[in-house]
């Protein structure tokens, strides 16, 4: 066979390993999205769900997993900008940084499963947090955290060298020069890889059963106070989070519309995670534009 | 290619009475880990001229120009001893403040690298880092800076553009223009046309040779027509060593170090 000949047939097999891809996905995501839009509705989104009985909606269980969310970024992105910042820009190559590198390689191929069962051992029985938002705050962060700063410090190592010479040799200090020059030109990249992060954090069911709890205790969402036990931002509630709720139902669901409340909060799981992956393209690039003055 | 003995060695005296020296380097040496790259250098650097450092790649030119403003400081395992004496001052001690003295010894860099940031933002951040805010002195800094680096009739237009939209050599003299304008003594420029065309190399040229008024200019370069053409000094290095040390002219013409006289008239390198 001749080289051209060989190039386009190499091409036409490619085309077909790429379409099947895409036709997998899209089929999934038509099949998730067939199944469960006709379920979605104001009522749906916004009710309690009901154990025994139809007509419930997943109200709490999406208001927690929203929340779960903020607390478990709000945790995980400091830390994490801070450690990816450190292990990008000061870290020396020696032992002990290596020893660092590895643990969070280890830390993020780790099931979710065992991260949830770390946090229910460590937070839920030793710490006392019992399942509450705060156990499953921190065992997402734990879940999180490593591709986090993983994603912060390749973000900053993208940046050219050239550009951090350029800012010490007009006599910045190295903290003002990662701050001012380095960040800024990483930060679509961080954010995006952020966003993502946080697309995979809402989705997480695993990490949550055994901290965040199975439970979505009803709330009072006139009451703003975090000390009061039905309100919505105390943080030691149990939490079933959406996720939860459809691993839930799925498996011990007694509801007589069960399959049609699964297939509904599927839907909106799904739909919000791409919504996530959407907004971290289209904020990356628009952050992207901003500070390069593009 | 012949060895050439490292001790024969030409350095010319200045005289302190009639030709001001800017910066003085005594001993230097530069070690990354246990490998010695420079070995005893010592070169004044008289005020308000260009000297040109040439050599073949590793001889230590580069090596060298990043010490003068303590760049090497942020290779690991780097190591420069020696005194480098900056008003009085050896900027090569401990306890310099790194920073304070990069903001009179600006350096110009082999790749052109503005920042991401509009071509006002690039000039003016520094200064305003250091607590310049009043627009109409950052206005005045943007133009005077970008007038002396030559790039101003190009881009005055549109200060809000980035500064990596920029052509290649328009980027290096906004690198230029950006040192400048933080109105340093010395300006350290590190084989600043080398990434260029030869229309934006001459361009360059015509920036330094109008800066020399104002700036005491050290350029390591590649090119020996660049060095012949713009430079009052030229340092040959050899080495990790500089072996002759002189005016261009006498360098070009009748130098008195058989490596010089070869590197010169094109014998390696």
């Amino acid at each position: 066979m001749d080289a051209k000949r060989a190039d386009k047939l190499m091409t036409g097999v490619l085309y077909a390993v790429a379409g099947l891809i895409i036709i997998i996905l899209a089929s999934l995501l038509g099949y998730i999205l067939w199944q469960g839009l006709p379920h979605i509705s104001w009522h749906f989104l916004t009710s309690p769900a009901k154990s025994f009985e139809a007509g419930g909606g997943i109200g709490i269980q999406l208001f927690n997993s929203f929340y779960l969310l903020l607390l478990a970024m709000l945790i995980s992105v400091p830390l994490s900008l801070g450690a990816g910042i450190y292990l990008a820009e000061y870290a020396r190559n020696n032992w002990l940084t290596d020893v660092v590198r590895t643990a969070i390689e280890i830390l993020s191929s780790l099931p979710s499963v065992v991260v949830g069962l770390f946090g229910f051992l460590v937070f839920v029985l030793q710490f006392q947090f019992g399942f509450s938002i705060l156990s499953g705050a921190l065992a997402l962060t734990m879940f999180n955290l490593p591709l986090l700063t993983r994603n912060v410090e390749d973000a900053l190592r993208s940046v050219s060298f050239d550009q951090r010479e350029a800012g010490l040799a007009l006599g910045l200090s190295r903290w003002e020069t990662v701050t001012h020059i380095v960040i800024p030109s990483a930060l679509p990249g961080i954010i995006t890889g952020m966003i993502l992060g946080a697309g995979r954090v809402f989705g997480e069911a695993a990490a949550l059963i055994y901290t965040a709890g199975q439970s979505a205790p009803a709330l009072n969402f006139g009451d703003w106070n975090p000390l009061h036990v039905a309100s919505p931002l105390n943080i030691f509630r149990p939490a079933e989070t959406l996720a939860v709720h459809i691993w839930k139902i799925n498996s011990e669901g007694i509801q007589p519309d069960a399959a049609a409340v699964s297939a509904g909060a599927s839907a909106v799981l799904i739909i919000a995670v791409l919504a996530f992956n959407l907004l971290a393209r289209w904020l990356g690039n628009r952050i992207y534009r901003k500070v390069t003055a593009a | 290619m012949q060895n050439y003995s490292l001790d024969d060695i030409y350095i010319r005296d200045f005289d302190p009475a009639t030709e001001e020296i800017a910066i003085d380097t005594k001993n230097i040496r530069v070690f990354y880990g246990d490998k010695e790259a420079i070995h005893d250098v010592s070169l004044p650097f008289e005020r308000y001229k260009i000297t040109a450092l040439i050599g073949a790649s590793g001889s230590g030119k580069s090596t060298f120009l990043r010490s003068l403003n303590r760049m090497n400081d942020n290779i690991e395992g780097s190591r420069v001893t020696g005194q480098i004496m900056y008003r009085d001052i050896d900027i090569n001690a401990k306890n310099v403040d790194v920073y304070e003295m990069r903001k009179h010894i600006g350096m110009v860099f082999q790749r052109p690298n503005p920042f991401a940031k509009s071509i006002y933002d690039n000039i003016t951040f520094a200064p305003r880092r250091f607590g310049e805010h009043r627009k109409a002195v950052l206005d005045e800094l943007v133009e005077t800076s970008l007038k002396q680096a030559a790039l101003w009739d190009q881009v005055k237009d549109d200060l809000h553009q980035s500064g990596l939209a920029l052509s290649g050599g328009q980027q290096q003299r906004l690198c230029i223009a950006r040192a400048i304008a933080m109105k340093p003594d010395v300006l350290l420029m590190d084989e600043p046309a080398s990434a260029l065309d030869p229309i934006s190399t001459s361009t360059v040229e015509d920036t330094l040779l109008a800066l020399k008024d104002q700036y005491t200019i050290i350029i390591v370069t590649h090119n020996m027509q660049q060095a012949a053409r713009i430079s009052d000094y030229t340092a040959f290095f050899y080495g990790g060593k500089a072996l002759e040390y002189d005016e261009t002219r006498k360098i070009f013409t009748r130098p008195k170090i058989k490596a010089t006289d070869d590197y010169v008239s094109g014998h390696f390198g």
